[in-house]
């Protein structure tokens, strides 16, 4: 898998001037991220993970260290526009992120940015907004929409500019659980049928789940990554470092735990049922 | 309870008045404005008013809705209507202590009334069949010109953007507040003036501090955009001139020019 993003070697700092005792928000980070991907970057509050997340497209510049995205440095002032083109970022707060009083005019707003012709404008707005399923919803006020939908309305934003890569902030996390659904279904279809990059801070385990790679990040570092099935195997480090695992990881390795005969490790509901019901016959 | 307020509330639709270019609007509403105060005597205001009747009915909105629209205003209506009332010259109607009403005073009260429950309505047309954005689109190509001056033209228009857009959220967040503080206890909404404004305190306080976070999050928002002001932006509807815009702007003509040819004709009485 080629390259799209590389992380080498970043600090960062949010007040890098204080010499005495500078405290990094980033402590070395060393990270590659391959085109198609996607990944969750997992962590507690305050690990550096929605520090790292503004780093991909030159929201914060690494105090030392580079990033490039398709060999663009993000400290290149002339390549600014060319890398937030390539990889867009969704916050989490969906009101906050809303530029414009009527949904298909915000999801234009990029676009027009970008001097993009009306025309084609039109249609990346109608498609953007058919991708995440909010076509219905083009005329109306964003007010008047769930957390969900302006959620997706933002994605959709995103998506009318057509990167290469979205970096989501913690984009579920003020959302209901409906919300977290449709916006998680949203992502995982972006990601498998127009083949968008997905790098998904998250500190819900049973988002991470659903990723191809998992990221753990603790004070600023990595502690360790890999598939969610290597992850979350390793659920006394995790521990050790306050992280949860999801219920079912968690459910099945406490009954290890007591000599029951399980597999090593369950990422989701269905193979535990599996696991629980094998053992039970 | 704030949530009532509807600020610049646009109604979806496709009357005549809807289909017309929100730049052309904005300019008759211009010219409608210098005229309605150009008008003298009672033949030229009938006329201004029949025009504005019949735009209010082209734009195919029920009468109810302008008429909610000009009750918050009612008030001060009356009151420029009853302050008119006693400052005409001439022979007083009727006297008591130093209050004089003069035939000339019932003349101006009636005239100040009905020209700005007409400015009203003729406001409210606009803004109901327009969106906000092709209004402030609108703005932003008519005030073009002025960037020759050094206006930030482009950086104004995005403000009201952003303004009419955030209007009921913060609307939204304030009634949030207003509750929390409730629950704690707050007493918003007895004892006199100064202690009501004391007792909101609590409530303003919160509600910078939110809006300052949501600023700079939608300035993030907006830089992960790549939003660098109006430098070759592009829109998604483009305005332009119609068919419907040129007959919009003949028959205003049409009405302004008699409201001259009445002007002269027949002399007010009373000036």
């Amino acid at each position: 898998m080629d390259d799209f993003i590389d992380v080498k070697n970043v600090y960062y700092s949010y007040d890098p001037e204080d010499e005495k005792e500078t405290e990094y928000a980033l402590c070395g980070v060393d990270l590659k991220i391959g085109i198609g991907e996607f990944v969750a970057i997992v962590g507690h509050n305050g690990s550096g993970k929605s520090t790292l997340a503004k780093h991909f497209n030159s929201i914060y510049l690494p105090t030392s260290g580079d990033i490039t995205v398709e060999g663009m440095n993000t400290k290149d002032d002339d390549k600014l526009f060319d890398i937030r083109k390539k990889v867009g970022l969704v916050l989490q707060n969906p009101d906050n992120q809303i530029v414009a009083g009527i949904v298909e005019e915000d999801v234009a707003f990029g676009c027009e940015n970008l001097g993009v012709p009306p025309d084609e404008i039109r249609k990346r707005v109608d498609d953007s907004l058919a991708a995440v399923g909010m076509i219905e919803y083009a005329r109306h006020s964003p007010d008047k929409l769930s957390g969900g939908q302006k959620q997706r309305v933002a994605i959709a934003g995103i998506i009318a500019m057509q990167p290469s890569c979205i970096v989501l902030d913690e984009p579920t996390a003020m959302l209901d659980p409906k919300g977290r659904d449709e916006v998680m279904s949203t992502i995982r279809k972006l990601n498998s049928e127009m083949n968008i990059t997905i790098i998904l801070i998250t500190h819900y385990m049973e988002e991470a789940v659903l990723a191809d790679r998992v990221v753990v990040m603790d004070s600023g570092k990595i502690l360790t990554e890999g598939s969610p099935r290597e992850v979350f195997s390793q659920v006394e480090l995790l521990k050790q470092h306050r992280l949860d695992v999801p219920q079912a990881t968690e459910l099945i390795y406490k009954l290890r735990g007591c000599g029951f005969e399980l597999p090593k490790c369950v990422l989701n509901e269905e193979e535990c049922v599996e696991a629980l019901s094998k053992l039970i016959k | 309870m704030v949530s009532d307020i509807t600020l610049g509330q646009y109604l979806p639709g496709s009357s005549f008045i809807h289909r017309m270019d929100a730049r052309a609007k904005i300019l008759l509403l211009i010219t409608y404005i210098v005229f309605i105060f150009l008008c003298s005597n009672a033949i030229s205001l009938l006329l201004v008013a029949l025009f504005t009747l019949f735009i209010v009915l082209f734009t195919r909105i029920s009468f109810m809705k302008y008429l909610k629209s000009m009750r918050v205003i009612l008030f001060v209506v009356l009151l420029t209507g009853i302050i008119n009332l006693f400052y005409g010259s001439g022979e007083p109607l009727v006297e008591w202590w130093i209050f004089k009403v003069t035939a000339a005073g019932i003349y101006n009260a009636v005239y100040v009334i009905v020209r700005i429950a007409l400015l009203m309505m003729i406001s409210a047309a606009l803004t109901f069949t327009t969106s906000p954005s092709d209004l402030t689109d609108a703005m932003e190509r008519l005030m073009k010109p002025l960037a020759i001056i050094h206006l930030p033209v482009h950086e104004i228009a995005m403000m009201m953007t952003i303004a009419l857009r955030f209007i009921p959220v913060l609307l939204e967040e304030t009634d949030k507040i207003m509750n929390a503080q409730k629950a704690r206890g707050a007493d918003l909404d007895s004892g006199n003036l100064i202690n009501r404004v004391r007792a909101l305190l609590p409530v303003l306080i919160p509600l910078f501090i939110s809006s300052f976070r949501r600023a700079g999050d939608l300035a993030m928002a907006m830089e992960c955009r790549c939003y660098n002001g109006g430098n070759n932006r592009t829109r998604m509807k483009v305005l332009h001139f119609s068919s419907v815009d040129l007959i919009a702007a003949i028959v205003s003509l049409l009405v302004f020019s008699s409201v001259i040819v009445s002007n002269i004709m027949f002399k007010n009485p009373f000036v």
